[in-house]
């Protein structure tokens, strides 16, 4: 049995659809992130399954219990769901222990005493009991957060932005170690976040979600280098979109022709991501452009290719020779992702490099 | 590192400490003036211990009553789909501009043979006098500051607190225990200190319901029984019953305030309780506010006959004239100390800061005694002048013109006076071309507050006016004393008027402003 099914759930504020019919499910222990760019309906996805939140249409259910569905609204505090807040919302009144044994009933002092302990423990934070939430660092608060909810064991945790106010240091580190807290408890969660390398790091499965409608779900790999569209293709990482004629299992492009990752018909839309391309003296053969932009990144080099085809972003080792004003020419390494079939055969072959995530854009 | 503050910021300090701590201890002197061998039977006697359980009781229950009648109000325009919730919450602040005095003389008035209900629908009220009067009459004027108070903490609350409660199991009710109170918690201590330290100083309504407190007592003691030294050691008394209420104000803990919300919270609906809800805000409108109003333009018609128009007129001309001095002087002293409180927030300057806070919770009869002695002894010139009249005032309301300036400096980035500096500005001009425009709200907003506070303050004005000068506060007051209540009327609306005419204008601006 699924941990986790939502079914169609949709949710509107003031007449403005907010979530528009999202489906997905989740196995015991699983890890889920779903990522979009800031007002996609993530948040609001979270607040309807942990019932913050009523659907307009569609069904949450937890293993088989029916939580939301039409005439049936389970309050959030009869769930059994756990819930980490962006800004943590530790109790201010109440010692890190008072916030841990909170949300723990149906237990005598000493054994809520003693989970109380063992969650503590878990995350680290033992000395910390008797110490007000205003008194420990950003990253000890986030901790007792994550203590707190799965002080009552929950099979499923839902996770709000939880690094986001983490400095950038603390992140990645908070991060590893949570995953390992919630793998060892074996404990499913939901994680929402705008961060696409928090969301391929932290996740089993990735779900891309844009203006309320899911784009994509799927292994982090799969959903990196097998986008379906092209938002999902630029929202996760760089990428250039490059039109082509597909016939079977190839596409003429003005990158010459190119394998493709499935089979294909006509005008379509392919993703190359910057690292699948590569640069060689002007005098090889390929796509003959000048570079117009370097950007040093200390582990690789970025360049900016302008092309009679258009201006292609293309990602070479630290080593790479090339200057600005250099002549190069472009070629494909990897087999090109197709995003999108029988497009119109009109518009602009130029596809914008500049049209990166928004969380990942370069001056 | 910061800078030390410079020494022209920190004179208003030293000003203000030595304007209301010299008096005082003029007042320790005089008291001390007292013959040994009656020195128990005066401070010990039994009639002392008295006036502290009646002056105890009525605090307490004045307390209670307030902050039952603020709490719903407080929630219902902050937490519930209220109607007109921006009215009702004009009726958790408007209170304030009618002096408790006036609600007293409304009560008054109502009861009794003579009284208005007689005369209008023939039926004897009860006489509303003594504890209860004074408790209703107090009550109805001091929920302004719980309200006011609870109202901001309601706003604050970060919704995901109660969120998270939620999913962790508890139900709405044991929510509302366990995480919301606690967080009212320490706007219910602010708004019960200031509430006590309006009971403890309160005169009008206490001589006027003949309930035996402190400070009708030191009335008494002065202006009737002329017992000088009597009257200090009882305002000796009164201080370190104040002092006691400020020390354990200041000892309970305080809470860190969580941060400020990003989502507003959501509304509960009232759905068939709206009906109860809007009756009751409707009844504390109809008892705060509609009834003395009522109840002064019933009178005034009478009264207005009866009184002459010119004495009216000089009474507001008294009562404005000693009043926008004070003003002015608080205004000028409070820029100072906001600026060193701000731009200094630490050490030595945070505590000159608030240094300002002392004049204002030293009960006014304890300042007005003070005062006397001190200028008797030391500066006999200012004494029964109307100089005199507007030091008290100053120094009483001083802190009631910092607080919005303080609210006004803190939004100011200190980079914008940096900017400044670096392009070259001189501090006196940063001053009056940055600092001067930008705080206009607050020395607007402090100096009306300041203004109509001396309009309508009563006990200092009636012992250090200089003698004849009858302000519009005393006027009504002296009147309602010999229950000539429709000559009182006319004074009393003048003086409502005058606030209205201000706390208007200033609404009016602030609306514009933003």
């Amino acid at each position: 049995m699924k941990l986790l099914r939502a079914v169609e759930l949709s949710k509107r504020f003031d007449g403005q659809h907010v979530v528009r019919g999202i489906s997905f499910d989740l196995e015991a222990g699983e890890i889920l992130a779903i990522i979009g760019p800031s007002g996609s309906g993530k948040t609001t996805t979270l607040r309807l399954i942990a019932g913050f939140e009523r659907p307009d249409h569609g069904e949450v259910w937890f293993e088989a219990r029916k939580l939301s569905g039409p005439g049936r609204h389970v309050p959030p505090e009869s769930r059994g769901i756990g819930f980490v807040f962006q800004d943590y919302a530790l109790f201010p009144h109440l010692t890190v222990l008072g916030n841990v044994t909170f949300g723990l009933k149906g237990l005598s002092a000493r054994e809520r005493r003693r989970r109380a302990e063992e969650v503590l423990d878990l995350v680290g934070l033992t000395l910390f009991a008797r110490r007000y939430p205003h008194e420990l660092s950003g990253g000890q608060q986030q901790r007792v957060a994550l203590a707190r909810a799965l002080a009552p064991k929950p099979k499923l945790i839902l996770l709000d932005e939880p690094f986001s106010s983490l400095d950038a240091g603390l992140r990645e580190s908070t991060r590893e170690e949570v995953r390992s807290i919630l793998k060892q408890t074996g404990t499913g969660a939901i994680m929402v976040t705008h961060d696409q390398e928090e969301a391929l790091s932290f996740a089993d499965r990735i779900a891309v979600i844009r203006e309320g409608r899911l784009e994509q779900v799927g292994r982090p790999e799969e959903v990196y280098h097998h986008p379906a569209t092209p938002f999902v293709a630029r929202f996760l990482g760089n990428t250039n979109l490059v039109r082509g004629l597909a016939h079977g299992r190839f596409a003429d492009t003005p990158l010459g022709t190119l394998p493709l990752d499935k089979e294909a018909w006509g005008h379509v839309l392919l993703s190359l991501r910057p690292e699948h391309l590569e640069l060689l003296p002007p005098d090889s053969r390929g796509l003959k452009g000048q570079i117009v932009k370097r950007s040093f990144k200390g582990h690789d080099l970025t360049f900016k290719v302008r092309t009679e085809h258009g201006t292609y972003r293309v990602q070479t080792g630290y080593r790479a020779p090339w200057q600005v004003g250099e002549s190069v020419v472009i070629r494909v390494r990897e087999v090109a992702v197709v995003l999108g079939e029988k497009l119109d055969e009109s518009g602009s072959a130029e596809i914008p490099v500049e049209a990166g995530p928004p969380t990942h854009r370069e001056g | 590192m910061m800078r030390r503050p410079p020494f022209y910021l920190l004179l208003p300090g030293f000003i203000t400490l030595a304007a209301v701590g010299l008096p005082l201890l003029y007042l320790v002197l005089r008291a001390l003036e007292i013959d040994p061998e009656t020195l128990t039977d005066v401070v010990f006697r039994p009639r002392n211990l008295e006036l502290l359980a009646s002056t105890l009781k009525l605090t307490a229950s004045v307390l209670i009553l307030s902050l039952l009648l603020a709490f719903p109000l407080a929630w219902l325009t902050t937490r519930t789909d209220l109607p007109a919730s921006r009215l009702a919450s004009l009726i958790g602040v408007l209170p304030l501009a009618v002096p408790s005095y006036v609600t007293a003389y409304a009560l008054l008035s109502l009861g009794g043979p003579y009284g208005l209900a007689a005369k209008v629908f023939g039926i004897t009220l009860p006489h509303l006098s003594g504890y209860v009067g004074a408790l209703v009459a107090l009550s109805l004027y001091t929920y302004p500051y719980f309200y006011m108070n609870l109202r901001s903490a309601f706003l604050r609350l970060d919704p995901a607190l109660e969120e998270a409660a939620r999913v962790l199991g508890h139900a709405p009710t044991s929510v509302f225990i366990r995480v919301v109170l606690p967080q009212l918690a320490p706007a219910v201590m602010a708004g019960g200190l200031i509430v006590a330290l309006h009971v403890f100083g309160d005169f009008g309504v206490v001589s006027l319901m003949r309930y035996p407190t402190f400070s009708y007592a030191i009335y008494l003691q002065y202006s009737t029984a002329y017992d000088r030294v009597g009257a200090a050691w009882l305002a000796l008394w009164l201080l370190a019953l104040t002092s006691v209420v400020l020390f354990l104000e200041a000892k309970a803990t305080r809470l860190a305030i969580a941060r400020t919300q990003k989502r507003p919270p959501a509304k509960l609906r009232l759905g068939r309780l709206r009906p109860i809800a809007q009756g009751y805000v409707t009844g504390l409108f109809l008892f705060s506010i509609g009834l003395p109003l009522s109840v002064l333009l019933y009178w005034a018609r009478a009264g207005f006959a009866r009184i002459d128009r010119g004495d009216l007129l000089e009474a507001l001309a008294r009562s404005a004239f000693a009043s926008a001095p004070a003003a002015f002087f608080a205004l000028a002293l409070a820029l100072p100390l906001a600026y060193l409180g701000v731009r200094y927030a630490r050490g030595a300057a945070r505590t000159l800061e608030r240094a300002a806070y002392l004049g204002y919770a030293i009960p006014p009869l304890v300042l007005a005694l003070a005062l006397i002695f001190f200028t008797l002894k030391a500066v006999p010139w200012l004494y029964q002048t109307i100089f005199l009249l507007i030091y008290a005032y100053t120094f009483h309301f001083l802190a009631e013109a910092l607080s919005p300036l303080r609210g006004t400096l803190s939004q100011i980035p200190v980079a914008i006076e940096e900017a400044a500096r670096a392009l070259g500005t001189r501090t006196y001009a940063v001053f009056t071309r940055i600092l001067l425009p930008l705080l206009w709200p607050g020395l607007a907003s402090g100096g009306i507050l300041v203004f109509l506070s001396a309009m309508k303050e009563l006990p200092l004005t009636l012992l250090l006016a200089p003698i004849g000068y009858d302000t519009l506060a005393i006027n009504v007051w002296s009147y309602t004393q010999e229950a000539m209540f429709a000559e009182a009327a006319p004074y009393a609306l003048v003086l409502l008027a005058s606030g209205a005419i201000f706390a208007g204008m200033l609404l009016a601006w602030e609306g514009s402003a933003k």
